[in-house]
């Protein structure tokens, strides 16, 4: 039988030892993991993994019950296809920073997304204090245009107050 | 010539301290064109050092001339016995290894080095390194010391707002 790899996505409340709980069921079930997420949000503790096993999605999820109760996470499974060992390289990074508004975030990535630029990976803070809270963003991505075509796309943010970096990534290989 | 084969993690070996190198002989020159045949082999590698390979003497090659945008660099190099006399300022930059296949990451490395070697004829050798080609000596000179860019890996988060502080606290104004 042939493994099937899930996406898991957990959520809960903060906490010392929810990744160590999850896991060890997870190991203890026979599944192996891929690449994952695992990052504190906002006071929230966030998982996303990919898991593989031979196990069947409902047994799954009746398998983790225990765990996953015990941490008081909420549990979402998703059949996936893994694409393993096939990394693709960023070659252009943006940092965005600037008093925090609606639409930072909507603004930046529709620009990209213009350029066709292919977001690999976005964070996003909140930073500053609650009277004045600051948006801080870094994307790292693939774009076949230059830094200064992207920077161009960019500039009416600039014009309203948001602090805008784009520059080449050039990896070091050696 | 030769193309050797490239050590991969966890190989024990890559973690090995390498000796330095006291006869500069047609088996010195020999190795030296393997290694950069090796180098050039595959995927393109901006250096490599001998303890990749399985050699565990002190000898590294970095070429940054072929980078999509120049960086100010020294061309092709072949450090024999290299040895980083002075350290300045620090950047993140991404990093990947002919050792650690389908994975880069963030590495802090100095921003400006001087650098001391002898070439492959045992003549001394001095170097003020930046930037890219300085990140590529600190790379390889890393891999003579048993050290892999994965033990200095940092988080995307952690990083990249140190280095726009740095960017407009001092390189921007040179």
């Amino acid at each position: 039988m042939s493994d099937n790899w899930y996406m898991l996505t957990l959520i809960g409340e903060d906490k010392p030892g929810i990744v160590a709980a999850i896991t060890r069921s997870l190991f203890d079930l026979g599944l192996n993991l891929g690449e994952t997420s695992m990052l504190r949000l906002g006071g929230n503790f966030t998982i996303m993994m990919m898991v593989s096993g031979i196990h069947e999605e409902q047994a799954l999820r009746a398998q983790l019950r225990p765990v996953i109760e015990a941490q008081g996470m909420c549990l979402h499974i998703d059949p996936i296809r893994a694409q393993l060992h096939e990394h693709v390289l960023p070659n252009i990074q943006v940092t965005v920073s600037g008093a925090d508004r609606a639409g930072i975030v909507a603004q930046v990535t529709g620009a990209l997304a213009a350029c066709g630029f292919n977001i690999l990976d976005l964070e996003s803070d909140v930073a500053g204090s609650a009277d004045e809270p600051v948006y801080i963003m870094q994307i790292a991505g693939v774009a076949d245009v230059s830094v200064e075509s992207i920077e161009a796309a960019l500039d009416p943010l600039r014009r309203d107050g948001v602090d805008v970096n784009v520059s080449a990534i050039e990896t070091y290989i050696g | 010539m030769a193309i050797l084969d490239i050590l991969k993690l966890p190989d024990p070996a890559l973690k090995q301290l390498s000796e330095p190198v006291s006869e500069f002989d047609d088996e010195l020159l020999a190795f030296i064109a393997d290694l950069e045949e090796t180098r050039l082999n595959g995927p393109a590698a901006v250096g490599i050092a001998a303890p990749q390979v399985g050699y565990a003497r002190r000898i590294v090659i970095i070429d940054c001339s072929t980078t999509r945008k120049p960086v100010p660099n020294h061309g092709h190099l072949v450090l024999v016995n290299p040895e980083i006399t002075h350290w300045e300022g620090y950047e993140p930059g991404r990093e990947g290894c002919l050792s650690v296949p389908d994975y880069t990451g963030n590495v802090i490395r100095a921003t400006r080095i001087h650098l001391v070697a002898q070439d492959p004829h045992g003549s001394p050798l001095e170097f003020d390194m930046e930037g890219y080609e300085a990140r590529a000596a600190q790379h390889e000179i890393d891999h003579l010391d048993g050290m892999l860019f994965v033990d200095r890996v940092v988080s995307r988060r952690a990083d990249l707002f140190k280095r726009k502080v740095y960017q407009k606290g001092g390189k921007r104004k040179n």
